[in-house]
């Protein structure tokens, strides 16, 4: 049988972004040097993604990019970078038989499924971990650093960063980044495509280095004690992808109340359609502000943080006596009971911090939110559908999807009494085409199939191997997973990891965040037989 | 005749910046343009179909705008203050000379429209920048003048003039019964002032050498004088010798029709023009002095029969619809024609067509792409013509002395350019300069190279 899609070519190309990938290497690299650690682990995989990406280039000539091959290639990328990604972590772990031994060999990345998980969920910018002890006893200040530049390089795409500097990618380019791009099809912004790609990652450095510079800023002022470079630069590198790694077991609770602020403007920023820094860069700022989504981004944030605010403030958002088993215990508990009720800032900070890292599908926490009431959980677990806007780095169902589907059903409601009336569905003032909504639809659908079908097996494999896990805690998981969000409920709560799951679940987890991220149908295509077929 | 205006000259030799162009109407015209410009220039196109919009957004590195092509807004989201060349090609003439006047009002840009009607181009003429518009190409004209130039040169598939008509380059298809088939290319080449430049073979481009051998089937590209390509062209087929296109029947009398009448009267033809229509018939004849109009369907056997429609040389069919002169060529190749011509509306019927049974297929759109595009070339170049869309490229370059050939013999010159580039003729102060190895091309000659679009755009800069 002949193939209709020609693999190579795909192939090819995904060999030159993994070669590539040995120039974001170097900073790693760099850390460990700086902090007189070992470097093998970067200089290993940086040889393989040379010599692998080398070999895969020899595979054609001229790559001839159509949509087919574009869904493949970038499908695949993300999957060939995953693997490689893993090494360092690999070798941290194992060391080289005959030449090296272990840097920690109680790293628990030392399972190869553990390794692609935490790889994955980093490029993903899901932010899920499964690290046992997240400290710099049992990882190097280098594999640390890896693992939140992994968050960073796939933030704005692996995909869309090699169209912005490769040039053999400007014909089709369109095609690749329309597959990787968050949200319903790419806006051009630019006649040419590698131009409108360069002027999304220069908007992305820009806001990192702003993030980082602030970051470090409170530090030197003395208002963020433990925000050394290190850990400013780490966060940075996590906080605009919308990733959620940290270097800090407690992820952002471990910061001062100023630097918890400084991170919530930032985080919106990363939700936002990164189109519209363009705009206002380029002398349109009117234009963030009469945009449908942005208003609607902000309006969905603004009203889940009042209401979790009320009740968080009031008391009834808490816990108030800690389970056993929990990831909490009552001291814990009482310490924030009594910082947050009747007190506006740490109740409004909270809320708005949560429920901002949640929609924006970022992940970190300011607070351990398993000691939220079922009510309050309820309302992050809903949030974690939400997703940032379209063209942003957030993950989810997004923004401008919801509301092409609220202003339908609307129209379903007013033509079911008007049968004659012709009513366009409208965003921002242009009538949307109905093709389009279509496809909003089938894509909201499957995402929403998607998630109950995992639930479901998650739940079996729990009981089969017998992990306690609540029917609550496994939702949370596969919206966390599926989302790209990281942080669920319970075992796989903010403070808490997904290494007890099954090796199974696992790396199904690992699928449902490679799918999650490419949105679903560029990956779920290539399992297709009419993909493959003449 | 159409005027040959330069390109404008503020859009060349900006560094690093691209030269920007905004294309107006993305029908199968603006889009040619635009995939003939999106790698070298920066595009815009704007059309009032998004479904149009959508897919051009993805096929070509361009960016695609939906909206009016007349509006201010939409032409200022497209930014046309900062473009250098609204090309407005859409179907409608008054839609592109709005579009032209309306861009030409609010920027600098140099504006080229594309129009069927003659009148607009005759107003145009007689005061040019009327209606702000730089240049106006039109359809009509430029597909009858591509097919009188095919009338005057039987075998020739494809004829232009370059050096103000001192060099000509032809595409001659080389069938079995060609006293040129099988022959090797110095064997065929028995013309002073004559080049070959390529062989095309299953549309793969070839530079042929001395002992290259012509294969039945082939299409090979010749440049030289007039008188070279002609006497070529009678080697290639001894039965129609150029000139004796006698008898020419053309069918239909749309405004390509009239054109093509009116200008074979120029040359001296007595064309026969069939045209169904009583009142466009009385309207023709009373235009065209010097041709026999008949008021008759051309599908009309027994009358083509009566006529002796069969015994023409030569048989041009211009009617609206591109099925009817298919059928209208077939029949008449059947009852005896020698060569038959048809205008093919939508151009990727013409490689269908011309596989069929019509001998030369002329798409107006194509055309008009073609002489548009020229105008947006850049580095100088005066004249272009592209060969099997786009395979390769003929260029006319005045050769100033910066460039790699001036000063040298075109030996030296040409071993220092990549392979895929022929010298085909050179002129000097109007003179025809046949090119050989030694020599030497001075500032201020005038040449025409055939250039493979592999290489066009590492060597037409240099040149």
């Amino acid at each position: 049988m002949k193939l209709r899609v020609d693999y190579r070519a795909s192939l090819r190309l995904v060999g030159t972004v993994l070669k590539y990938l040995a120039v974001p290497l170097c900073f790693p690299l760099v850390v460990a040097l700086y902090y007189g650690e070992s470097v093998l682990p970067f200089v290993v995989t940086m040889a393989v993604t040379v010599l692998v990406g080398t070999a895969l280039e020899r595979l054609a000539d001229e790559p001839d990019i159509g949509a087919r091959e574009g869904f493949l290639m970038v499908a695949v990328t993300w999957l060939a970078v995953t693997i490689v990604g893993a090494i360092p972590f690999l070798i941290e772990a194992h060391g080289i038989p005959f030449v090296a031994s272990p840097l920690h060999p109680e790293s628990t990345l030392g399972n190869p499924v553990n390794a692609l998980f935490e790889t994955m969920s980093g490029f993903t910018t899901t932010g899920a971990t499964v690290l046992g002890d997240i400290s710099f006893n049992s990882h190097t200040r280098g594999i640390m650093m890896w693992r939140q530049l992994t968050q960073w390089l796939g933030g704005m795409g692996i995909v869309v960063l090699a169209v912005a500097i490769l040039p053999e990618l400007s014909v089709g380019g369109a095609q690749l980044m329309d597959a990787e791009a968050p949200g319903p099809g790419i806006e051009k912004l630019t006649p040419r495509i590698a131009e409108t790609a360069r002027a999304l990652w220069g908007a992305y450095l820009g806001l990192t280095v702003l993030e980082i510079v602030l970051l470090y800023g409170l530090h030197v002022t003395g208002n963020a004690p433990n925000m050394d470079v290190y850990n400013a630069i780490a966060h940075g590198l996590t906080t605009m992808p919308t990733g959620g790694f940290s270097p800090e077991a407690r992820s952002i609770e471990a910061f001062s109340a100023a630097a918890q602020w400084v991170i919530v403007p930032f985080m919106v920023a990363a939700g936002t359609n990164f189109a519209l820094f363009w705009h206002v860069l380029t002398g349109e700022p009117k234009r963030l502000f009469r945009d449908t989504e942005f208003k609607s981004y902000l309006g969905v944030i603004g009203v889940v943080s009042a209401i979790l605010a009320g009740v968080l403030f009031l008391g009834d958002g808490l816990m108030s006596v800690a389970p056993a088993g929990e990831t909490y215990d009552q001291l814990y508990l009482e310490g924030i009971r009594t910082a947050i009720i009747g007190n506006v800032e740490p109740a409004v900070r909270q809320s708005v911090f949560q429920v901002v890292s949640i929609v924006t599908t970022t992940g970190y926490a300011s607070i351990d939110f398993n000691a939220w009431s079922a009510p309050a959980q309820y309302a992050l677990l809903f949030a974690m559908f939400i997703g940032g806007s379209g063209g942003s780095t957030g993950g989810a169902v997004k923004i401008v999807r919801w509301y092409v589907i609220v202003k339908s059903l609307r129209r379903e409601l007013f033509t079911t009494a008007h049968p004659e009336a012709v009513r366009p569905v409208r965003l921002a003032g242009r009538a949307v085409d109905e093709r389009a909504i279509r496809g909003i639809y089938a894509f909201t659908l499957l995402y929403l199939v998607l998630f109950f079908v995992s639930t479901g097996l998650l739940h079996l494999d729990a009981a089969r191997i017998g992990f306690d896990v609540s029917i609550l805690e496994t939702m949370s998981a596969v919206a966390a997973t599926l989302g790209n969000v990281g942080p669920g409920f319970g075992v796989a709560g903010p403070m808490g990891s997904y290494l007890d799951f099954s090796n199974g679940s696992k790396l199904y987890m690992v699928v449902l965040m490679w799918v999650g991220r490419l949105e679903i149908l560029p990956v779920l295509v290539i399992f297709t037989p009419e993909y493959w077929r003449r | 005749m159409h005027i040959r205006a330069r390109g404008p000259t503020q859009g060349y030799d900006r560094g690093w910046s691209l030269v920007r162009v905004i294309i107006i109407g993305a029908g199968q015209v603006g889009s040619s343009i635009a995939a003939d410009l999106d790698e070298t220039h920066e595009v815009v196109v704007i059309d009032c179909d998004p479904e149009r919009v959508d897919e051009l957004n993805y096929s070509l590195d361009v960016l695609a705008l939906h909206g009016d092509g007349t509006s201010v807004d939409t032409l200022e989201e497209a930014g046309v203050e900062r473009a250098d060349m609204v090309i407005a090609s859409t179907d409608d003439d008054e839609t592109n000379i709005v579009a032209c006047a309306t861009a030409k009002a609010i920027s600098n840009a140099f504006t080229i429209a594309r129009v069927k009607n003659t009148e607009y181009l005759r107003t145009w003429q007689r005061s040019e920048k009327a209606f702000g518009i730089d240049f106006m190409v039109c359809t009509n004209l430029l597909a009858a003048e591509s097919i009188v130039r095919v009338v005057g040169l039987p075998a020739a598939r494809d004829v232009d003039p370059f050096a103000g008509g001192q060099v000509q380059m032809a595409e001659f298809e080389v069938d079995e019964e060609s006293p040129v088939a099988n022959q090797t290319v110095s064997e065929a080449d028995r013309f002073d002032s004559l080049t070959f430049a390529a062989i095309l073979r299953d549309g793969e481009v070839t530079i042929p050498r001395g002992d290259s051998v012509i294969g039945p089937g082939d299409r090979v590209v010749v440049i030289g004088s007039p008188k070279s390509v002609q006497g070529f062209a009678s080697s290639v087929s001894p039965d129609e010798p150029p000139g004796t296109a006698e008898e020419v029947v053309i069918v239909g009398g749309s405004e390509i029709g009239y054109h093509v009448a009116r200008l074979l009267e120029e040359r001296g033809f007595k064309p026969r023009l069939i045209e169904h229509d009583a009142e466009r018939a009385r309207e023709l004849a009373e235009m065209l002095p010097g041709t026999i109009v008949m008021e008759s369907d051309a599908t009309d056997v027994d009358f083509l029969e009566r006529e002796y429609i069969g015994d023409a040389d030569l048989l041009v069919s211009a009617l609206d619809s591109d099925e009817k002169n298919l059928l209208v060529s077939l029949l008449a190749a059947r009852l005896g024609v020698e060569r038959t011509v048809a205008v093919i509306d939508t151009t990727p019927y013409v490689d269908l067509f011309e596989a069929v049974g019509v001998d030369v297929g002329v798409s107006p759109r194509e055309v008009v792409a073609e002489e548009i595009t020229r105008f947006t070339r850049e580095g100088g170049a005066e004249n272009v013509a592209l060969i099997e869309s786009n395979k390769a490229e003929v260029l006319e370059i005045e050769v100033d002395a910066d460039s790699v050939l001036a000063g040298k013999p075109i030996r030296e010159s040409v071993a220092s350019l990549p392979e895929g580039v022929v010298i085909g003729a050179i002129t000097r102060r109007r003179e025809f300069i046949t090119p050989r190895g030694d020599t030497v091309i001075e500032p201020g000659d005038h040449v025409v190279v055939f250039v493979d679009s592999c290489v066009i755009d590492d060597v037409a800069p240099n040149l």
